[in-house]
């Protein structure tokens, strides 16, 4: 398939904001962000854990780990934090099937925990998240790493690292696409 | 999915679903500080109980509660039900008073239905914690997910259910649910203790347990239920009618150590309880690794929270 123009919409309607390699590099640079702004390859460093949201914060979180592994040095681990049980819109739609939840060895008390999720909007999926960790246990302290901020929050939650800021209008969609599930990378709008 | 009745045509994709439910709330609940989730806060259940039962109830009420719902329970004795108010009046009244959803257990074959029937308009669910002889979907459903747990994808497993089928719910519940399921169903009973119409079940039938063990990839014993055994006037129990004696009931389908060592190594042994042991089950092999009876009562909270969930947590679509 021949490579895109970015910024260009295809016939099917669809705008690519970011390539596959866009992708690798933004999560390369969010990587050298976590590492500086937490100072995890320092003598007294804390304990940094990275806990991917279902489903494609999951595999992020793991790319993240890597990166922050080949940079650093730090094997930092990682876990998946399902919230659907944990929202407060569940009633208004069909039933959600869950996903994994899966806590690093160890679990959350005292550790440095970085929530990673692929786009952030609202901000109440990081409220079910927030929710959902108070649950395991009491972090240190808790950041926020997500590839695309798009806009329109709906409550005081601000992401500490953001591969990409987007404006977007409301009626459009951005989807994250990741190799594990769209057999590609790239971020496209709708 | 608005009630559970019954497993009797159950949407296999439905049934995987609610088990997948449940693996993954025993998975993500393992080892957690809290064991409680938000998800069905302001939800109201009540259980309503006209016979005996303390697994099946305790399981529910932890279920609910552990998913945050308000539960009340109502037992037969202390309440109108003693004062003779009909099942429809209770319901109606439950229904009024708030209940988003009735767990109810009756000695009479189809009171679920009834109720449901009666609460349509409510839009109260209802769930079936066992009817009379008839079914007690939560049960199979828990069994499957045991089985589930033990030998992974259950189709194309052969799974034999022992003892006393005539009047069991709990095997009828599972005859439907793990064949929708893909798996192959042997009944082995004394032929009194068959349903009339088994023929047309999807099931093997069989009257003797060690031919039929060495093939099978679980057993599933059942409680020879002594008091729907009547013999005499209305009212009377016994056993003496449906096989000679408890010894001879065991010699033929008790499962002792030697039959236990007829089983295929990895064949997993479960029993809904209560367990007369010595009779239908020797306590060695209740005790032995090969036995999944406890884990059967754990994973039913786990299955009933998913039930809960399944039913509950999201507004049913008007149709």
């Amino acid at each position: 398939m021949a490579p895109r123009q970015r910024g260009a919409t295809d016939p099917a309607g669809e705008r690519e904001l970011l390539s596959a390699g866009d992708v690798a590099r933004t999560v390369a640079r969010m990587a050298h962000q976590i590492i500086e702004k937490t100072a995890l390859d320092a003598p007294s460093a804390p304990e940094v854990v990275l806990m991917g949201i279902p489903s494609r914060g999951a595999p992020l979180a793991r790319r993240l780990a890597v990166k922050i592994n080949e940079f650093s040095g730090v094997a930092v681990p990682t876990g998946t934090l399902d919230v659907t049980l944990y929202r407060d819109d569940l009633r208004r739609g069909p039933t959600r099937p869950l996903e994994a939840t899966k806590l690093p060895d160890g679990g959350v008390d005292d550790r440095l925990v970085v929530l990673v999720d692929d786009v952030l909007f609202s901000g109440r999926t990081i409220r079910a998240a927030l929710d959902a960790l108070r649950d395991h246990g009491r972090p240190r302290a808790v950041q926020l790493a997500v590839l695309v901020d798009r806009g329109h929050r709906e409550l005081p939650i601000r992401a500490d690292y953001v591969g990409k800021n987007v404006p977007t209008a409301r009626s459009e969609e951005v989807h994250v696409l990741l190799e594990e599930f769209d057999q590609r990378d790239g971020v496209v709008l709708r | 999915m608005r009630h559970l009745l019954s497993t009797e045509g159950i949407d296999p994709a439905a049934a995987t679903a609610i088990l997948d439910t449940a693996a993954t709330l025993k998975q993500s609940l393992e080892g957690r500080e809290v064991r409680k989730l938000p998800t069905l806060r302001g939800r109201t259940v009540v259980t309503v109980f006209y016979e005996n039962s303390t697994r099946t109830r305790v399981s529910f009420e932890i279920a609910g509660k552990w998913m945050s719902a308000d539960v009340v329970n109502v037992s037969s004795s202390g309440s109108s039900v003693g004062k003779g108010e009909s099942l429809r009046d209770t319901a109606l009244t439950l229904a009024a008073a708030g209940a988003d959803c009735v767990v109810v257990r009756h000695p009479a074959s189809g009171a679920a239905h009834r109720l449901a029937n009666w609460l349509q308009d409510a839009g109260t669910s209802v769930v079936n914690a066992g009817d009379g002889m008839h079914e007690h979907p939560t049960q199979a459903l828990l069994d499957a997910a045991t089985l589930r747990e033990r030998l992974g994808d259950l189709a194309d497993r052969r799974i034999a259910i022992v003892g006393d089928v005539l009047h069991s719910r709990v095997a009828r519940s599972n005859v439907h649910l793990l064949t929708a399921l893909g798996a192959h169903v042997t009944l082995v009973a004394p032929p009194t203790l068959l349903p009339a119409g088994v023929a047309n079940w999807p099931v093997t039938v069989s009257h003797e347990l060690d031919a039929e063990l060495p093939s099978q990839d679980a057993v599933m014993l059942l409680r020879v239920q002594a008091e729907r055994m009547y013999s005499g006037p209305a009212g009377a129990k016994g056993n003496g009618h449906f096989f000679p004696s408890a010894r001879e009931y065991s010699i033929a389908y008790g499962l002792n150590e030697n039959r236990l060592k007829l089983l295929p190594e990895h064949a997993v042994v479960l029993h809904p309880g209560p367990m007369l042991r010595g009779m239908e089950i020797a306590s060695s092999v209740a005790d032995s690794p090969r036995a999944a009876i406890t884990d059967q009562v754990r994973n039913g909270v786990h299955v009933r929270m998913a039930v809960l969930y399944h039913l509950l947590a999201h507004e049913e679509e008007t149709a």
